[in-house]
């Protein structure tokens, strides 16, 4: 994909180039969190909470599955688990920056954390991936993080205040945005057939697991995926 | 903020935080085997799949639609085609939201 080349590799152009490397994942988010503060009080959260929600959870889908059992008068225990249940992907994110963030402080290691969404990642480690020494990745990430997380805390207000004025924002499809962001992000991985094993199997497990509990298929479809890549690269070898 | 909402959104922060943040914190402690390295190489495009497939094949969330008059299906192709080509990420998510909602406009009821 067009990313532009890195020549200097500071912090504030590492910081600049992840911020413009995220920006089609931020549009891509706008309807989504614009949506999740039309639908915050109609679910019985307050304008307060769902502010609240979108700042210091700032996890989308946990977010839409909260505002959904919140809906239907859920104990919160089991919102709790929700969360869990639908955020572990996250692990396994963390668990490939691993080898990435060792040397960063753990004030560094605490903001990446808590920005961890899909979108951050799929920008970070595509920058992280990339050969060449930077020992400033971590400041592209950033970049990247910081506009994610200010577009969703806006988009959040927007939807609060003016999300009444659209008629059934929900049902217009927009959440296709993501699914279309996505694709565009897959694509230059699959350029061998372990990729392209891996991206069928985890397709088609995902769908074969789509009725277990709380999206907790995701994760079997995933590393089903991963398996299925790691087995044909030893065969092709 | 009534009281049920801090201790459900606090919870809900500090479980997703507890996710994200402890394998970056103990890092320096971890010597990943390279096999697994390898194997993570994969996770991105496993995991950004799986959360497409079932969202542009399974619309409604209960059964799968593979119909021209499936709008995300239809978009999704032509995002295919579009990415495939150009790898342009932009004008992958620009066409493929083009196609979907002019065919949606066209077919829907």
């Amino acid at each position: 994909m067009s990313h532009s080349q890195v020549h200097n590799h500071s912090p504030s152009t590492e910081f600049i180039a992840g911020a413009k490397a995220i920006i089609p994942l931020v549009i891509g988010a706008i309807p989504f969190g614009i949506i999740f503060g039309t639908l915050a009080q109609s679910s019985g959260l307050s304008f307060v909470g769902a502010i609240a929600m979108s700042a210091l959870v700032f996890a989308g889908s946990a977010q839409f599955i909260a505002l959904g059992l919140l809906a239907t008068k859920t104990a919160l225990p089991i919102i709790i688990l929700t969360t869990f249940v639908v955020n572990l992907r996250h692990l396994l994110y963390s668990l490939s920056l691993v080898s990435h963030v060792q040397r960063l402080s753990p004030f560094w290691k605490f903001i990446l954390g808590f920005w961890l969404t899909d979108e951050v990642f799929a920008v970070a480690i595509n920058r992280y991936h990339k050969s060449d020494r930077s020992i400033h990745k971590h400041w592209y990430y950033f970049g990247a993080a910081i506009f994610m997380y200010l577009n969703w805390q806006v988009c959040t207000v927007i939807g609060l205040t003016l999300g009444h004025l659209i008629p059934n924002a929900s049902n217009w499809g927009l959440d296709f945005a993501m699914s279309v962001t996505f694709i565009g992000m897959v694509i230059p991985y699959v350029k061998n057939k372990p990729m392209v094993v891996t991206v069928i199997v985890s397709g088609i497990m995902a769908l074969i697991t789509q009725n277990l509990p709380h999206q907790s298929g995701l994760i079997v479809a995933a590393t089903a995926g991963v398996i299925a890549g790691m087995v044909t690269q030893k065969i092709n070898k | 903020m009534s009281q049920q909402e801090f201790y459900l959104i606090g919870a809900m922060a500090i479980v997703t935080f507890l996710i994200r943040y402890p394998l970056l914190a103990i890092s320096n402690h971890i010597r990943l085997p390279r096999q697994i390295i390898e194997a993570l190489n994969y996770l991105p495009p496993a995991v950004l799949t799986a959360i497409i497939v079932p969202a542009v094949l399974m619309p409604t969330g209960d059964e799968i639609i593979l119909s021209y008059s499936n709008a995300k299906l239809v978009g999704a192709i032509a995002s295919v085609v579009v990415g495939w080509r150009t790898k342009n990420l932009l004008a992958t998510i620009m066409c493929g939201m083009l196609v979907f909602t002019v065919w949606q406009w066209l077919f829907s009821p």
